[in-house]
């Protein structure tokens, strides 16, 4: 077995060898400003047009709407408050989600300070958005609708194409966090109805610091860096060419692989889901069972909290997340968790693994061993474990 | 993030447990802020503080802290045991990160909360010793002001 198993590929991925590879060009020999004149740069700009194509065929896009940024959070940024700030006149209502990714909740945050409105949707139990509530939330003054195609914590995948549809009848512009999605589950802009998508590299093996935005040719957002005329002057900064690259290199690579990948992280992340409902007492899934991205577990466990089991995760050498307070920094445990309906004491008891498609069974098996003895110690430890057992003993 | 002496008693926690029939027992903190510890003592006739245990749901911080609060209780009498401040838990932890300060409020909390049980059921007052405050973040706040 490995020496470290790394479970937390929703917070990033290992950059794989082979992307690494055809970046490496770019970083030395090819190393010219894809902006400047001569044949030499044109090696670069010839090799970012490649990886625009790439990725736009990936989602059904044109190459002339994929617009690339310096990440996910520069993406959901540009799209909120650039369709806000543009259409304005029109509206200045925002529809989105509570379960959303922190760079749309607080961008949301930002626009409320500015004089718009925001409408924040609740999920169920299970994390999903109700399309009725979104139905009943459309106003005339409604400019955007924002909702993330999987949940970065939680791993549940929302009804993506009913949404691009309610957007679309009302003349409203949809867009869709896609950072923990993209690459791994079919994506389509014109099937789905998506106005906006934004993405990320490092979430599918590529490097970081590098993500696009996917904007519709009929939709006009103001531009949010501005500068240089790069990006057909809608996105100002010098090419990040090795960046673009190595994301192109591990879309497709993503792509090409998506199916087989999907149906093996899915048998691992079920098999890991049965053991331990199975083997660890008052554990919880957190999420959808079924519309739920291929590689994640997370689960609430009861009379425990998230900081310490990291910890001790992490000396038997595997590496995990928590929506615990103590590791956001904040008193409060994941606005995700609470959304959900999970009460404060379990949020921060929670757990994140995220698989990738190297992860083995055998690894699975290991960390359900530990897990085992973690959940037993800290409860050992736990006064309110200590209380359940004495109201259990006098009922 | 945390120093080594803080994983010693996060990984090898002193004094962890019950007591049972204990002179006095108090638990601080609330589930929503995400840690509560509790504290049990056993004090003889002389006051002098014979046995502590504690148990504690929380994150590595709060864990070291009750383990190391209880050390530097233990042996010590009543009135010894009212000087343990929060301070004297995280230097003897060789310091926290700023965030987890509150951990030792809470365990200097315990402390004073298993000690006012002990007065409360010998009918005495203890010289100095407030009634504790059960929210942790009212003493956060109470140290912010």
């Amino acid at each position: 077995m490995k020496s470290m198993i790394y479970l937390d590929n929703a917070a990033t991925t290992q950059l794989y060898p082979e992307v690494l590879e055809e970046m490496k060009p770019y970083l030395t020999e090819y190393y010219g400003n894809p902006s400047s004149i001569y044949r030499f740069a044109q090696k670069s700009s010839h090799a970012v047009e490649r990886a625009r194509e790439i990725i736009a065929s990936m989602i059904g896009a044109k190459p002339s709407e994929i617009y690339f940024t310096g990440g996910g959070s520069e993406s959901d940024n540009w799209a909120i408050k650039g369709v806000a700030e543009a259409y304005q006149s029109k509206g200045k209502h925002i529809i989105t989600s509570k379960a959303e990714h922190h760079a749309v909740l607080h961008t949301c945050a930002y626009l409320e300070k500015q004089g718009y409105e925001v409408t924040y949707l609740d999920v169920d139990e299970e994390g999903m958005i109700d399309l009725e509530q979104l139905q009943q939330a459309i106003r005339p003054d409604t400019i955007l609708i924002s909702v993330m195609t999987a949940n970065n914590e939680i791993g549940t995948i929302q009804p993506i194409a009913e949404i691009g549809e309610i957007a679309r009848a009302h003349g409203i512009f949809f867009h869709t966090d896609a950072v923990q999605a993209f690459g791994h589950i079919p994506l389509h802009v014109e099937d789905m109805k998506i106005d906006l998508l934004s993405a990320s590299g490092h979430k599918i093996h590529g490097p970081k610091g590098i993500g696009f935005l996917y904007i519709r040719k009929t939709v006009k957002p103001s531009v949010l860096i501005h500068g240089g005329a790069q990006e057909r002057g809608k996105r100002a900064g010098t090419h990040n060419v090795p960046g673009i690259v190595g994301f192109a290199a591990a879309a497709k690579r993503a792509e090409d692989g998506q199916k087989a990948i999907m149906e093996q992280e899915k048998n691992l992340r079920d098999y890991l889901i049965r053991r331990i409902e199975t083997e660890i007492p008052f554990s919880l899934l957190n999420g959808h069972r079924t519309s739920r991205l291929p590689n994640n577990v997370h689960f609430c466990f009861r009379f425990i909290e998230g900081e310490s089991m990291l910890i001790l995760l992490d000396e038997a050498g595997i590496c995990a997340s928590s929506g615990s307070a103590c590791t956001s920094g904040s008193l409060d445990p994941s606005h995700v968790l609470l959304a959900i309906g999970r009460p404060h004491e379990i949020a921060h008891g929670s757990l994140r693994l995220t698989l990738s498609e190297t992860t083995t069974k055998e690894e699975l098996d290991y960390v359900v061993e530990k897990l085992k003895q973690i959940t037993e110690r800290l409860r050992s430890m736990s006064p309110l474990y200590e209380d359940y057992l004495n109201v259990a003993r006098r009922a | 993030m945390y120093s080594e002496k803080v994983m010693d008693h996060f990984n090898n926690p002193r004094n962890m447990g019950e007591i049972e029939e204990p002179a006095g027992v108090g638990t601080v903190g609330n589930a929503k802020c995400g840690d509560i510890m509790r504290m049990y003592l056993d004090i003889d006739d002389k006051g002098v503080i014979q046995d502590v245990k504690f148990k504690t749901f929380g994150c590595g911080a709060a864990i070291a802290t009750s383990s190391m609060a209880t050390e530097l209780v233990k042996g010590k009498t009543v009135q010894e045991a009212l000087l343990v401040t929060n301070k004297a838990v995280m230097e003897a932890l060789d310091g926290l990160p700023p965030v987890k300060v509150h951990c030792s409020l809470l365990a200097e909390e315990a402390i004073h909360a298993a000690l006012w049980d002990y007065a409360k059921k010998q009918g005495i007052q203890i010289e100095g010793l407030k009634e504790p405050v059960e929210d942790i973040e009212e003493i956060v706040a109470e140290e912010e002001a």
